[in-house]
């Protein structure tokens, strides 16, 4: 098996009977594997709700470690449309060219600096500066602010050995009420002063809502992107001759970012609150019980897609969930598709060959499967083009 | 080449001339309202949703599977909904009226 493979754990059950089961800290989820009826319950917010306790769509559940309500993550419609219309505008400012060209620039900076190093391990000193660095622009703070989310580490919820570490989760919720204190004391034109300011529906939004945005923001956004770059990393150290496509045929390079995120999946479910007795692939489901949505499986359905498990770069119908589907669909999809785009783009233009010298695999235990996420750390070699 | 009408949800319409390429990237690269084309035209996003004109649906032909799965889920389609991610442009769609679908 090649290192930078991801294999699909759920294919054999996803055939045979469509749905999985695992449990999480007592409070069991039934686990949708198939793509066509993941979007049909991703639609049905009736039923399969986001609403519910804070934290208990989140797989580990976090009701143990978090209280706040993350926003618009966890509110259903209609709240949640208001919600939404607030916030999309500020995370689609990744198409802004003023944004690309910070950004071109950023990533350009540390593919140069892991170039000139000897060896690297690509998820501390490279995933996690250029994530943490590029949240900055997301955020519209100081670049220098990143060297604090640097000094966390790789996880903010999570820590090797165990599914929920509540002092580390304290550390971020502790970190945002105080920037929300100094925005509220000096507004200036950043995410969190934008949510103080705003209102939905006549109101201000609370100080608990904005945080509950701004813990989304965080949180949503780090694991994922962190994965995404290390396991592009592992993809192009077994194939050089993808950097050698992605530079002679630039125009492929949106539909590798989207082939590369599909095969990653790099959040391999999402929970819903089941608010009645209902039936998913002619299993019966109880009320007040959980489901999931496993992108990861859906994006592996051999129903839908050819030869799920190669990487085809160019791949040109490609309708996977990796971003989630209908209204909760990811809300930092733009700016991590930017990254992607253009670290893909830099990877090509600057390196021509990369060596794995040491790793170890990211192993999600969910029940009866087990699922390779990514790599825990990775060590490689960059060669200059 | 193809002239191509997109009419906005408040009513504008737009003409573009296009020769290559998707109707959706047209419509993105002119910054028609409404039409994003956020996964870059691999038929995943769904947010180049339009109702072809009911006059012109020879013109465009019919939605694949795949296609037609993205739309079944969609609140605002109807039998005359593409997304236009999935029509590319040919001398056969010159004239072509779409009106943009309403999104959440």
């Amino acid at each position: 098996m090649e290192k930078s493979e991801l294999p699909d754990p759920f294919k054999e059950v996803r055939e045979l009977k469509g749905y999985g089961e695992m449990d999480d800290q007592n409070d069991p989820v039934t686990m949708i594997l198939g793509l066509k009826n993941l979007r049909k319950c991703a639609h049905n917010w009736k039923t399969f709700q986001s609403g519910a306790e804070p934290g208990r769509i989140v797989i580990p559940s976090e009701v143990n470690i978090r209280d706040t309500r993350q926003i618009p993550f966890e509110v259903d419609p209609p709240e949640h449309k208001d919600f939404r219309a607030l916030v999309d505008p500020w995370f689609k400012r990744p198409l802004e060219e003023a944004y690309k060209a910070t950004l071109t620039q950023q990533i350009n900076d540390i593919v140069d600096e892991v170039l000139a190093q000897d060896t690297v391990e690509v998820v501390s000193e490279f995933a996690l500066r250029l994530q943490s660095r590029a949240l900055t622009l997301l955020l519209n703070i100081p670049y220098e602010e990143s060297e604090t989310w640097i000094s966390w580490g790789t996880h903010v919820f999570r820590s090797e050995g165990e599914a929920l570490d509540g002092d580390k989760a304290n550390i971020l919720y502790d970190y945002i009420d105080e920037k929300i204190t100094e925005a509220i004391e000096k507004p200036g034109d950043d995410l969190y002063s934008m949510l103080l300011a705003a209102q939905v529906n006549g109101k201000k939004l609370t100080r608990e809502e904005v945080k509950g945005v701004m813990i989304l923001t965080f949180a949503g956004g780090r694991d994922t992107v962190i994965n995404t770059i290390t396991n592009s990393v592992a993809y192009f150290a077994e194939h050089p001759e993808s950097l050698d496509r992605l530079l002679a045929e630039p125009e492929i390079t949106t539909k590798a970012v989207e082939e590369l995120i599909r095969y990653f999946s790099p959040l391999t479910q999402m929970g819903r609150v089941v608010t009645e007795d209902t039936e998913v692939c002619e299993h019966a489901i109880k009320e007040d019980t959980r489901i999931s949505l496993c992108w990861a499986s859906a994006n592996r359905d051999e129903k839908v897609f050819e030869n799920p498990n190669d990487i085809v770069l160019d791949r040109k119908v490609n309708p996977h969930v990796a971003f989630g589907f209908s209204h909760h669909n990811c809300l930092g999809a733009t700016h991590a598709r930017q990254i992607t785009n253009i670290l893909l783009t830099t990877l090509a233009k600057k390196v021509k060959s990369i060596d794995i010298i040491d790793y170890n695999e990211n192993i999600e235990e969910l029940g009866e499967f087990k699922r390779k996420v990514g790599f825990n750390n990775l060590t490689v070699k960059f060669h200059k083009r | 080449m193809a002239k191509i009408t997109f009419i906005t949800t408040d009513d504008k319409t737009i003409t573009l001339e296009g020769t290559t390429g998707s109707v959706m990237q047209l419509a993105v690269d002119n910054s028609v309202p409404g039409i994003d084309g956020d996964c870059g035209g691999v038929c995943s996003c769904a947010t180049c949703h339009v109702h072809v004109d009911p006059d012109h649906l020879e013109k465009t032909g019919e939605a694949s599977e795949i296609e037609e799965d993205m739309l079944d889920l969609n609140d605002y389609s109807n039998e005359r909904s593409r997304l236009c991610c999935q029509l590319e442009i040919t001398e056969k769609l010159d004239g072509l009226v779409l009106q943009v679908a309403e999104s959440d």
